[in-house]
């Protein structure tokens, strides 16, 4: 039911719908995604209420799809986060997003003596423990606790 | 993820790739190679020791690892002499070389260096030390020294003493000994304990430690190995903090009287003078031999990245 209400705000008729982000990485989302180049109709709301996350933000993007590989990269930033793929006006799909054994991107590594932050490397995290959602450099072993993680 | 050297990809790049069993075989080929050093098992190879950072011993070591083995041996010993002075990236180093070499060894003060080289070429690289992250043959070879002194790794009593916070050897070997059920005693200043991710990973490992400020005959007279470190001047920021811990990690030899007779003093060296000199002709010390048994670990571990077997020609 609250699926129906949600879609009856501002419908597409297809694409995708990322819910439960918290506000704050709202914007982040967009860029992890890469919306701004997107050609899509996008709906952005933010700052809204929500039980769980105090307030949360929503995402609408019509037309577009998006592989588990790029919904879990989404992991580090929101992992309470889901993606409804939305065909002909009806949930077709509800995507949980999962943390993948390993990220790509996304994810900048603290240490200043590793590689990644000196020559053209892309970062690559494992988790480390998916509990505590800490994760550890692939290239240097520095191991990153959650509220240590900085993005890209 | 642990793998099994034989059926990975061929490189030494990090301790905590090693399963117990690529330990126990690696030792047993330094072993082989103690009794025949002059195996000429690679003959016809190249060897390319590439120090982005200057390191005599480590470098000499390798070298003379690879010379003993009947492998040719190209490369650098200073960045300024390489391409990367230029400003080549690592990436392009490695790849050029890659065209010459059999095997890598390599060298970097970034860390991380030799996990990214190991994925750009197809050549095994061997890690000779990345910046403060791993220096896996140093400790292949601290593995070997307590194997051959103790004839076993198993529940051994160990005591690492000085600088634990930033000692990249005590780390690696914290790692390397968790598959052997060993009680670690810590000794450091409180500037310089053992990380908290490394008093972590015993708890996670089930692994018994206690930590001390002092250093007493105490802890010594338990223990199968002490393992010395260097406190290093410029990890203070208050000089006079250094002037009153310097000398009281120092171990002289009658603080050895009490202690078992397999107990063995280890050492990475260098050191300055947290080993007296009285102690270097008391039969436990055994630092000098210590560096000597790098060379056959070494070998051991080049050996095994090219997959030649050990102990046949």
């Amino acid at each position: 039911m609250s699926d129906k209400k949600e879609l009856e705000v501002s419908a597409i008729e297809n694409g995708t719908v990322i819910d439960h982000i918290p506000a704050e990485v709202t914007f982040k989302i967009v860029e992890i995604l890469g919306l701004y180049d997107c050609n899509s109709a996008i709906t952005i709301g933010n700052n809204l209420d929500s039980e769980t996350l105090g307030k949360k933000g929503i995402i609408k993007v019509a037309d577009r799809f998006f592989p588990d590989e790029v919904v879990n990269r989404l992991a580090v930033i929101a992992p309470n986060a889901t993606l409804n793929t939305i065909r002909n006006y009806q949930i077709v799909e509800k995507k949980f997003v999962q943390f993948p054994k390993i990220i790509r991107g996304v994810v900048k590594c603290t240490n200043p003596k590793c590689i990644t932050n000196h020559q053209p490397v892309q970062t690559k995290m494992e988790v480390f423990d998916s509990e505590l959602k800490s994760l550890r450099c692939c290239y240097c072993e520095r191991v990153m606790k959650h509220d240590e993680i900085e993005l890209m | 993820m642990a793998r099994y050297l034989s059926y990975m990809d061929h490189n030494f790049i990090s301790i905590s790739d090693l399963t117990k069993e690529d330990i126990l075989s690696l030792l047993q080929d330094a072993a082989y190679f103690e009794e025949h050093p002059n195996s000429r098992l690679l003959e016809g190879k190249v060897v390319a020791t590439l120090f982005f950072e200057p390191s005599t011993r480590t470098r000499l070591s390798f070298e003379t690892a690879s010379n003993r083995l009947g492998a040719r041996v190209i490369g650098f010993s200073d960045p300024a002499s390489s391409s990367t002075s230029k400003g080549e990236t690592l990436k392009d180093t490695i790849k050029m070389v890659s065209n010459y070499a059999d095997v890598i060894v390599m060298r970097h003060f970034l860390e991380g260096a030799a996990r990214y080289a190991s994925e750009v070429t197809d050549v095994p690289v061997i890690n000779a030390g990345d910046g403060a992250n791993q220096h896996p043959s140093q400790t292949l070879l601290d593995l070997y020294s307590i194997w051959k002194t103790q004839g076993t790794l198993d529940n051994l009593d160990i005591t690492m003493v000085g600088d634990l916070k930033y000692g990249r050897t005590v780390h690696s070997l914290v790692q390397a000994m968790s598959f052997f059920s060993p009680t670690f005693h810590f000794v450091a200043p409180a500037l310089l304990r053992m990380p908290n991710g490394y008093r972590d990973f015993c708890r996670r490992h089930n692994l018994t430690f206690d930590e001390q400020e002092e250093f007493t005959e105490r802890t010594i007279d338990s223990t199968d190995i002490l393992y010395m470190t260097r406190i290093q001047r410029e990890r203070f920021s208050d000089p006079r903090e250094y002037e009153q811990v310097k000398n009281v990690y120092c171990l002289k030899n009658s603080m050895l009287e009490g202690s078992k007779p397999n107990l063995r003093v280890l050492h990475p060296l260098p050191r300055v003078n947290e080993i007296a000199y009285d102690v270097d002709d008391n039969p436990k010390a055994y630092y000098f031999q210590q560096a000597q048994n790098g060379l056959y670990a070494r070998q051991a571990i080049i050996c095994r990245m090219l997959d030649i077997p050990v102990g046949q020609k």
